[in-house]
């Protein structure tokens, strides 16, 4: 036989991923093709070894009983901070410490009738700590058009993701974050060295210009636009967290 | 505001949705990973995230969109790696290999121990390991891999092929190489 099956429909046959028709034509060709039969048999062997095979790993107690406690620990709507146990090098619990005290002045703050640079902590503290866990990104990409609908039935809401990489801001991804209580879209750009997050979430009340503040070396650009409130974090030079709202604005 | 009777049904919810695919989360880390520390952080991520995010759950199978996440944490993971970790080197002599290799006898195959499975299965490229995983250990189907994957049917499929056709290799070699050391 010189027209072998085609591999990828052999690997369907076996896996009961073809309808009836194509599976009995596959059949008739097995019948009488050798070297495709053989293919065949070796591949059900290989799948036979595989799942005779002791594979799975059995998740350690131990480690069970800590997410548990992590899990009921977190649910706290306005929880500013996720500590997280697992073997602690020395910077960790500089960067741990630095997000208690962000999370202390966000609640001394919160006393105070929500005062504006609460949500500026708030949102410094989602910035260090998307630095610091490895979850700066869910999606990673530098295409606009994968990170847009990357967020789609995530949220209730289109964020808005640009490439604005002529002008030096590179788009590196996106991720789903929580601020001020809502569920909020962080789409994350970098400058040199420098990430920036730029968070987005609906807001109530009239559209506000940009604001900036500075918190713990951060800068804090917040604004208000359509319904959408926006804040970018960076630490990130004053004028080109500026540079960036400003494009963003446009 | 969220008040304690939402939140507990938030909990309760959450436990019977997604806490019982735990162990798939676990595995797809760990095997991803190679080693049981990074797989724990990915996990407790993942898990983490997952919790938060519950809320933007819309019903969908729970072990997918659970294996969606911890793929997405494992991928922010390899990008603060070492480039080069993943036997680069290896992989090219696998990918050569391939063309030119002779199909192994099923009996070969069979024979393998689950040592010698795990070894090849570790050995795989991760993005040939992921698929097998999710086929192989997870039973997904294919539509499931293309939605955790966030790929088109045809590369699973494709992954699948050659995934398979490398492991095959792979086991067939470390036989012959011991069934050598004995003789």
């Amino acid at each position: 036989m010189s027209n072998h099956a085609e591999r990828n429909l052999l690997h369907a046959y076996l896996d009961d991923e073809l309808d009836l028709v194509r599976s009995m034509d596959l059949e008739d060709h097995l019948a009488q093709c050798g070297d495709c039969a053989h293919e065949v048999a070796s591949y059900r062997a290989l799948r036979e070894a595989v799942s005779a095979a002791d594979l799975r790993y059995e998740v350690p107690a131990e480690f069970r009983s800590r997410l548990m406690a992590e899990l009921k620990e977190v649910d706290r709507p306005q929880a500013v901070t996720v500590i997280r146990h697992r073997r602690a090098p020395w910077w960790s619990w500089a960067t741990v410490a630095a997000c208690v005290l962000i999370a202390a002045s966000a609640f001394v703050l919160d006393l105070r009738h929500r005062a504006p640079d609460t949500l500026a902590s708030e949102v410094v503290a989602d910035h260090v700590r998307s630095l610091m866990a490895t979850h700066i990104t869910d999606v990673v990409t530098s295409d606009q058009h994968t990170v847009k609908p990357w967020f789609n039935g995530k949220l209730d809401f289109s964020p808005q993701v640009r490439d604005l990489s002529a002008d030096g801001f590179d788009l590196v991804g996106g991720r789903l974050d929580y601020v001020d209580g809502h569920n909020a879209a962080a789409v994350v750009y970098q400058r040199r060295k420098h990430m920036i997050n730029v968070f987005s979430w609906i807001a109530s009340g009239s559209d506000e210009e940009p604001r900036v503040t500075a918190q713990q070396g951060y800068n804090v650009i917040a604004w208000k636009t359509g319904g959408m409130e926006y804040s970018a974090v960076s630490d990130l030079n004053r004028q080109e967290l500026s540079e960036l709202v400003s494009l963003l604005r446009k | 505001m969220q008040n304690s009777a939402d939140s507990a049904e938030k909990i309760a919810r959450f436990e019977a949705v997604v806490l019982p695919h735990l162990n798939a989360a676990y595995n797809v880390a760990r095997w991803m990973t190679r080693n049981t520390a990074d797989a724990e952080d990915i996990a407790q991520e993942a898990m983490l995230r997952a919790f938060r995010f519950f809320d933007t759950f819309r019903g969908e199978d729970g072990r997918v969109w659970l294996l969606t996440i911890v793929r997405n944490t494992y991928l922010t993971w390899v990008r603060r790696q070492v480039p080069q970790q993943n036997s680069a080197e290896f992989d090219e002599r696998l990918h050569t290999d391939i063309e030119a290799a002779l199909t192994p006898e099923g009996e070969v195959l069979r024979q393998a121990t689950s040592e010698q499975v795990r070894r090849a299965i570790e050995n795989l490229p991760p993005e040939f390991r992921e698929v097998i995983l999710m086929r192989e250990l997870e039973q997904l189907s294919y539509k499931e891999i293309a939605a955790v994957t966030q790929t088109p049917l045809g590369t699973v499929m494709s992954r699948l092929s050659r995934g398979r056709s490398m492991l095959r290799q792979l086991i067939a070699r470390q036989r012959q190489t011991e069934v050598k050391h004995h003789v």
